[in-house]
């Protein structure tokens, strides 16, 4: 039983978790730090409390804050959100042992998958295809040039601690390896505290398609079909898509398979996803797993027609599952961008400011996920996400159409944004055709 | 001849790898902001020493802020 729902995060996916608590009857509260008290997200909640100044660790990476204001406020559960402190294990032990709900997986889950050496180790023992590449954390260079030489160069060098690109370098030869390597461990110090590294075969013009999964306390883990997230910069998402365009039967049928196995190996409960990596020959190999809501989560909303965030705080409340894997089916063709206030014409660099105008477009098929309004300010402290874009069709050639016409009546002024390029791909023949890979943004594809 | 090294973007200072005295080469790291998640150098225009480091960890800078100069 869950009566009111803190939400430990900020922007559009604090409302979006809110919207899904209104429809549940549940109580809501936000909470804030000094930069955000004008922020939409605020006055969306029943309730909301100061945690802090600006910067997140001294406001929503701060656990014990976060734990107080639940208490202060009865909440007796707290969504994560994403980022933030959504894959912090530690946390979701702190709000067991407070005996508050953590809406999403296990402590044990969350530690298991977020160390990438540990969660390759037990997708491979699950029978799930992963990259070739080093089973364990490397020793030392020397370790690292042995274990290149055997998968065949180039590879990447991954921080084990890591996420989201940091601590990443690619080595094409043996010669650039200690150099690499020296570095990559430096720049995973400092992000994470830990410089463990792992290696893996760097593999060609791949594409990026995850497995949105499900998990109940009862046991039961469903999958609600895959997502095309390829068209990224720096290791990170731009544009995703459900279902994902010619992606065979046979190679979908592999992934969804692998996907459930995985999940049901660590007794995954809540929504999660396994990404993976698809080579044109239809080979594909566990990347990571997301051990929460996806920021891309809407597409499979858009797709299939069911709510992810109900179903999450329905199944935090001890409910089991209330589909069945067969009535699970992509209705509709769903695409989503996300627009951050970065600039694309100067290798997306981040565009802090305040939004001076804001015009978004609405209409049949059109969803809009924002975090921001007109007059609001950008500030300098958070991911630079803004809104998403989010429009279905009942064919992907009727989307791909409504969201080349959504992003010319986007209107957004203050800041500079990944809307031109986001219009570029769109309008680009591969994308257009569905021939796309996680490679394009930085070859240039889409450069003006 | 000095020359003023400014903040190509609005951010706050994650780390200052350079002190007064030292050499740099052109393109290397004077400053480091964080701005948006991202960890964004601010490099030197051309070879030579650091004269005067401008900012504190921590501290916001603004676009086009100095915040170290250069001889």
């Amino acid at each position: 039983m869950i009566r009111t729902v803190l939400v430990a995060n900020r922007g559009e996916i604090a409302r979006r978790v809110f919207r899904a608590c209104r429809l549940l009857g549940l109580g809501t509260v936000a909470v804030y730090s000094d930069a955000d008290r004008e922020s939409p997200h605020v006055r969306d909640a029943d309730r909301a409390v100061a945690i802090g100044p600006p910067p997140a660790r001294a406001s929503y990476l701060d656990a014990e804050r976060i734990l107080a204001a639940a208490r202060e406020t009865g909440a007796d559960a707290i969504h994560p959100g994403y980022g933030f402190l959504s894959e912090n294990w530690a946390f979701a032990d702190a709000c067991r042992r407070a005996g508050i709900v953590f809406i999403g997986p296990s402590p044990e889950a969350i530690r298991r998958m977020g160390d990438k050496t540990e969660a390759r180790r037990l997708m491979a023992a699950a029978g799930v295809p992963v990259v070739p590449g080093s089973p364990e954390t490397l020793a030392d260079v020397a370790t690292a040039e042995r274990v290149a030489r055997d998968i065949g160069y180039p590879v990447l060098l991954k921080a084990a601690a890591g996420g989201g690109g940091i601590g990443m370098a690619r080595v094409d030869e043996p010669a650039g390896t200690a150099a690499a390597f020296a570095a990559a461990r430096r720049r995973a110090e400092a992000a994470f505290g830990r410089g463990d590294l792992y290696v893996e075969k760097y593999l060609e013009r791949p594409r990026h398609i995850e497995i949105q999964v499900f998990g109940d306390t009862a046991g039961t883990v469903l999958h609600l079909h895959e997502r095309e997230c390829s068209i990224q910069r720096r290791h990170q998402k731009l544009v995703e898509e459900s279902p994902a365009p010619n992606l065979p039967p046979a190679v979908k049928e592999g992934l969804t398979r692998a996907a459930v196995a995985g999940a049901r190996a660590i007794e995954y409960v809540n929504a999660g996803t396994l990404e993976f990596l698809v080579d044109a020959a239809g080979g594909f190999y566990f990347l990571e797993m997301n051990t929460r809501l996806q920021v891309e989560h809407p597409v499979t909303e858009e797709a299939t027609g069911l709510d992810l965030v109900v179903e999450q705080l329905r199944v935090a409340a001890g409910e089991p599952l209330g589909w069945r894997q067969e009535a699970i089916v992509q209705r509709r063709a769903a695409i989503e961008c996300r627009v951050y206030a970065e600039d694309p014409a100067k290798n997306f660099l981040p565009s802090p400011g305040t939004l001076t105008r804001l015009e978004l477009p609405a209409g049949e098929a059109i969803r809009i996920e924002s975090g921001v309004e007109a007059g609001s300010a950008v500030p300098v402290h958070y991911d630079p996400l803004l809104f998403k874009l989010v429009v279905s069709g009942r064919t992907r050639g009727e989307a791909v159409a409504r969201l080349a016409d959504a992003l010319e009546r986007c209107v957004v002024e203050g800041v500079k944004t990944t809307i031109p390029l986001l219009r570029r791909v769109v309008a680009h023949a591969e994308f257009v055709a569905g021939r796309v890979h996680t490679q394009m943004v930085e070859q240039g594809a889409f450069n003006d | 001849m000095t020359e003023e090294i400014k903040a190509h973007i609005t951010g706050v200072v994650f780390q200052i790898p350079t002190k007064p005295g030292d050499r740099v080469a052109a393109g290397d790291a004077v400053i480091v902001l964080e701005s948006m998640k991202m960890e964004i150098p601010v490099e030197a225009p051309r070879a030579g020493a650091v004269k005067e480091i401008r900012v504190k960890e921590g501290q916001t800078v603004q676009e086009g802020e100095t915040v170290a100069i250069l001889e």
